[in-house]
This record gives C-alpha cells, structure tokens and sequence, in this order.
C-alpha cells in the first residue's frame, strides 16, 4: 500500500506546505528571541522615559510635600521676617488666579479651536492647508513670544496688567493644540454618517453640528485637558503680562497671581520656607496635570462606553 | 407647476402619494465620471411609482455610483462629475428649481452597512430627519417616529426603550431602524444600497417582506448582488455590465420576470446564470 503512494508523482500542494511547516518550526525559536530582544529594548526605552518622571515627584515630594497642608492651600501669602523666617501664608491667591486665568483662556481657546478644527476636517483648500501650517508652527513656538506679544498687544493698550492678558497668552498656547485635536477627532469620524445626514436633507452644517461633533466629543475634551494641563503649568507667556497680587482676586482685568508665578518668584526668593513653598507648588502642580489628565482618559473612556 | 399632491397632511397620506404621476424617477444618458474617469456612462431608464426596481450587475459596475447620483450624494466628493438628464417627477434633479437638501428630504436612502447615529437614542434617531428639517412640534415628531417604526417593523420591539441609544440594537434592527429614519421623512422615493448585505437570513427576509409592503407609500430603487433577491422583490430590473474602459453601462432594463426568464441579451442571461460577474 505504502509502496503504491510512494510512486505517485509528488503533490506540489503538499511539497509546499511541507516546506513552510519545516521552516516555521526551525525558524521558531529564532523569531521568539527575536521578539523578546525587542520587547525588552522597547520597555528599556519606556523605562528611561518615565525614570526621570518619578524622580521628578520624588523629589517634590521630599522637598514639598510638607508644605501642602490647608492653611497653605487656603491662605494668602505672608512675607517672612529675619524674626519669622517660617511663616509664608498659603497660596490660596495663586490657586484662584490660575483658576481664573485658565478658564477664561480655555473660553476664548475652546470654541476657536473647535470651530477651526471643523474648519480644517472639512476643507482641503489651499487656506486650509496654510491655516493647518500655521498651527502647527504655532505649537512650536516659544512659549515666551505668545507673552511678549500679550504684553504688546494687550497690556500696552489696556494700559495695565491683567489675568486677562495672561489668558490671551494661553489661549494662544491651548488653541493650535485643541485645533490640531479636534480636527483629528471629527476626521475620525465614518463618512457614512455624515452621508447619511446629508441624504435626510439636512444642510452641512447641521451634519457638522448635531452628528459629526458629538461623535467626535470624547476626543475634542481629551484635547481640551491637555491643552489645560499644558496652559496651567506655563510660567513664560504670564511672566510680563500678569502682574502679581497677594490677595483674593476675582476679577480678571485685574493683575492676578498664578501658580506657576509663584513657584517662580518662591524660588528665587530669600528664605528657606520660600524655596519649601516653591516645591510645594510645583509639586501641586504635578498633581494637576496628572488628575488633568487621568479625567481626560477616563471621561473619553467613558463617553465611549455610555454608547456601546 | 401642475398641482399633484406629494403628501398631505390629512389621512394616512397613502391615497395621495398613489396619485403621482408615472414614472417616479426618470434617467436620461446619465453619465458619472470620477477625475475624468468614467464610472457610468450613458444610462437612460424609468422608474415606475410604487414598484421596487432593482439594479443588479458585477462588483465595479457602477450600481453604487448610479444610485448615489439620484440624490445628488456626488456633490460631495471631488472631482465627481454627473451628466445627462435625471428627474424627479418633473423637477429637474440637478437643475435649481428645488434646493438640493429639499431634494434629498424627498429622495431617502439606506446605506450597505447601517449608520444610526451613534450619539443619539433610538427615537432621536427616528425623527432626526424631521428634526434636520426644521420640524420641531413634539406631537408631529411622536407620530413620526411611531409610524415610521411600524413601517419598518421595529416598532414592538423598540417602543419600550426609545431612549436607548441606538447601538444597543442588533445589526438586523439597527438597519431597520435606519430605513425608518429614512421613513420618517416621507420621502416619494427610497434608495436602497445592498441594504441586506451585512445581515443575517433571517433580518434579510424581514427587510424584504418591509419592501413589498412598503410599496404604496414609497417608491424603491434596490441595488443588491443577491439574484434571489432581485427577483423576489423587484418589479423591474435594470442589469448594469462594464464596457471594455471598466465603465458601466445599461445592457437591459425589463420587468424583472422578463430579466430573470427571457432576457433579451446574452450576457444579462450569462450573469443571472452565474458565468461571470
Ligand atoms: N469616489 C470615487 N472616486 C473614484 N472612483 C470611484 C469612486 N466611487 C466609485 N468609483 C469607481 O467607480 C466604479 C464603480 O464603482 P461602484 O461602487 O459604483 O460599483 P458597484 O457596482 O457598486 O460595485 P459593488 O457591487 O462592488 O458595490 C469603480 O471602478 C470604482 O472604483
Ligand atoms: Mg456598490
């Protein structure tokens, strides 16, 4: 019986799978080193990224930690004497002032994004692709020069410091950011439903409106946070337009503290509860950004679930 | 402008829409052309009121393209050039007498895959139509939406969860849903691409036996690569072929019984039979 198979003439079919089994289970090994080599050069570099992270909150932690109590989040600041060298207030001012300043660039930052982020996913003009351009210069930008132009622009025909030349300057900052996400979130968004607004008889921009932006939302907000948590940090666009001020201000258009300012003048100032308080702030900082960005992840998760 | 009524607001509306003129929709050398290359080319035929017409024909034969130039769905893509005459009744579709999102509230569609907008719940979805519109009144809307639900069958199934979001509904339901959306409107004349295709046998039926019963209140353009289908469902059949630059053209338009056992060209027969395609 044997016999007889073996004088057939050979399949090629077979021959071949024959030999792809072969050289599969040779090469087997090899490619599973392979592999690994690769994933531990991969968690290598992860690590060397995030090493210095941690040190970075370790230290704050170290050096701030002890600072952060309520008395320091809650007060104004107090000037130490030669006699007092350890009383410092809080920095309940800067906390306000931060808050005041971002929300009002995140209202001048987060239509005009959005809106030239529309813009730009639904336009291949040469416009479009110069304003596209624009943007992502403007991401690159030293920070430094959006507060220089606040201070001419702004604080020069105003006549004063203000938080509200500071949210300018941010919102300079938060826009191309917010623009550039928004504008690939609502290009993510499946043509066939744009298609199918369209086929019900509803103008473009109803489509735009009431089907594609919603879709495209937990993306826009993930932007947004970055974009705030990127804003709320930055010392250089405040630092000739905002002036500084040591009590509770609320209103905008006047000089304001902010956060980063603070961490900026504590650290360069005289005492050592000063330079405590600097850290303390950076520190605070560092945890902003982080929860900024925790809740951006979680409320995109979120909002993708609440649709499944 | 003679004054046939389209849809009026008193009774169920059916009596009217029946007193339309024949045909619905009327072809004349239409041609597509993508960047100068032709997708279509030269298609004339009727489209008989309250009948189903279908549009069979091999993958690439432009049956997509031809049926998306009805509502004007081209104008969006660049470089997309449509010729010839197409009307709708006697309004010329590309011609300005009628806007085109007016256009297009008259002319519905149904895609391959269905598309319920994912943000909006089952009724939001429903009247998303009306509401696109301009039509606002809750009680309108309300009415709408159960109608158009019934029409497409959904109703029982749905009618306890309006407010759910439209992706809890299984593929099957989510198609019917999108031809209720498409309902909702009252449009005279409902394009349908491969509606079935990504659905089971069962969803399938469902949305075949709605076709046939769907007949008195609009009139239905199908394309599909299911044979079986074409044939129980249509009652004319247009066979779209390839021409040697791979740009489709008409080769025969008949009642779908006459396609399906006497086609008058060889090569509509090869294809029902299964030789190419
Ligand atoms: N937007 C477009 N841009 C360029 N070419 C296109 C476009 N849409 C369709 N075509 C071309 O037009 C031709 C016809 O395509 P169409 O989608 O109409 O075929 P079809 O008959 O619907 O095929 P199928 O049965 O596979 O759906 C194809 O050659 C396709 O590549
Ligand atoms: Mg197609």
């Amino acid at each position: 019986m044997t016999d007889v198979l073996a004088q057939l003439p050979p399949d090629p079919l077979l021959e071949r799978r024959r030999l792809v089994q072969s050289i599969a289970t040779k090469t087997q090994r090899r490619r599973a080193v392979r592999s690994s080599l690769f994933i531990g050069l991969l968690s290598a570099c992860l690590a060397m990224a995030i090493v210095p992270l941690f040190f970075v909150i370790y230290a704050l932690i170290v050096r701030g930690g002890h600072v952060l109590t309520w008395v320091f989040i809650t007060k104004v600041p107090v000037q130490p004497t030669l006699f007092e060298q350890d009383q410092i207030g809080g920095i309940g001012n800067a906390i306000l002032g931060s808050l005041v300043v971002d929300l009002v660039a995140a209202l001048i930052a987060v239509p005009l994004g959005v809106i030239l982020g529309l813009y730009l996913s639904e336009t291949e003009t040469r416009w479009a692709n110069g304003l596209r351009r624009a943007a992502e210069i403007m991401t690159g930008l030293p920070s430094i020069l959006l507060g220089i132009f606040a201070y001419i622009y702004i604080v020069t025909t105003m006549q004063s410091f203000s938080g509200f030349a500071a949210s300018i300057a941010l919102a300079m900052l938060m826009t191309p950011v917010i623009t550039k996400a928004a504008e690939t979130a609502l290009r993510s968004v499946p043509r066939t439903l744009t298609e199918a607004g369209l086929a019900l008889g509803a103008r473009q921009s109803k489509v735009s409106l009431r089907v594609v932006l919603p879709v495209a939302t937990p993306g826009i907000i993930t932007g947004v946070l970055l974009a705030l948590a990127r804003a709320i940090g930055e010392t250089a666009p405040l630092l000739f337009v905002i002036g500084a001020s040591i009590n509770y201000e609320w209103n905008p258009f006047h000089q304001m503290a902010a956060l980063p300012m603070m961490t900026f003048t504590y650290s360069s100032a005289a005492y050592d509860s000063q330079h405590a308080a600097a850290w303390g702030i950076g520190l605070m900082l560092v945890i902003i950004v982080l929860v900024l960005n925790a809740s951006a992840r979680l409320i995109a998760a979120f909002m993708r679930r609440e649709r499944h | 402008m003679s004054q046939e009524p389209t849809t009026t607001q008193t009774g169920s509306g059916i009596e009217a829409v029946a007193l339309l003129p024949e045909p619905a929709m009327r072809l004349r050398d239409v041609s597509v052309a993508f960047s100068g290359r032709m997708a279509v080319r030269n298609v004339t035929f009727d489209v008989a009121a309250n009948k189903v017409t279908s549009m069979i024909g091999p993958s690439g034969s432009g049956k997509t393209t031809l049926l998306r130039s009805l509502n004007r769905l081209h104008d969006l893509t660049k470089g997309a050039v449509v010729k010839g005459e197409i009307q709708l009744g006697d309004i010329d579709v590309y011609g300005n007498e009628l806007p085109t999102t007016l256009l297009r509230s008259r002319i519905g569609m149904v895609f391959q895959r269905p598309n319920p907008f994912p943000t909006m719940s089952i009724y939001d979805n429903v009247v998303s139509g009306l509401r696109f519109n301009g039509i606002k009144k809750k009680s309108i809307l309300d009415e709408a939406a159960e109608s158009a639900l019934i029409s497409a069958a959904l109703w029982d199934s749905v009618k306890d969860r309006m407010k759910a979001h439209a992706s809890t509904l299984s593929g099957g339901e989510q198609q019917r849903l999108c031809i209720a959306r498409a309902l909702a409107v009252e449009p005279e004349v409902l394009l349908m691409d491969e509606p079935t295709s990504s659905l089971d046998p069962v969803s399938t039926q469902r949305i075949e036996e709605l076709m046939v019963e769907l007949k008195n209140r609009v009139t239905i353009i199908i394309v599909t690569h299911n044979m079986q289908q074409a044939a129980r469902v249509s009652d004319d059949c247009a066979f779209l072929l390839m021409a040697e630059d791979r740009a489709g053209e008409l080769i025969e338009f008949a009642p779908t019984t006459k396609i399906f056992n006497n086609p008058s060209d060889s090569r509509t027969l090869d294809y029902i039979q299964g030789r190419f395609g």
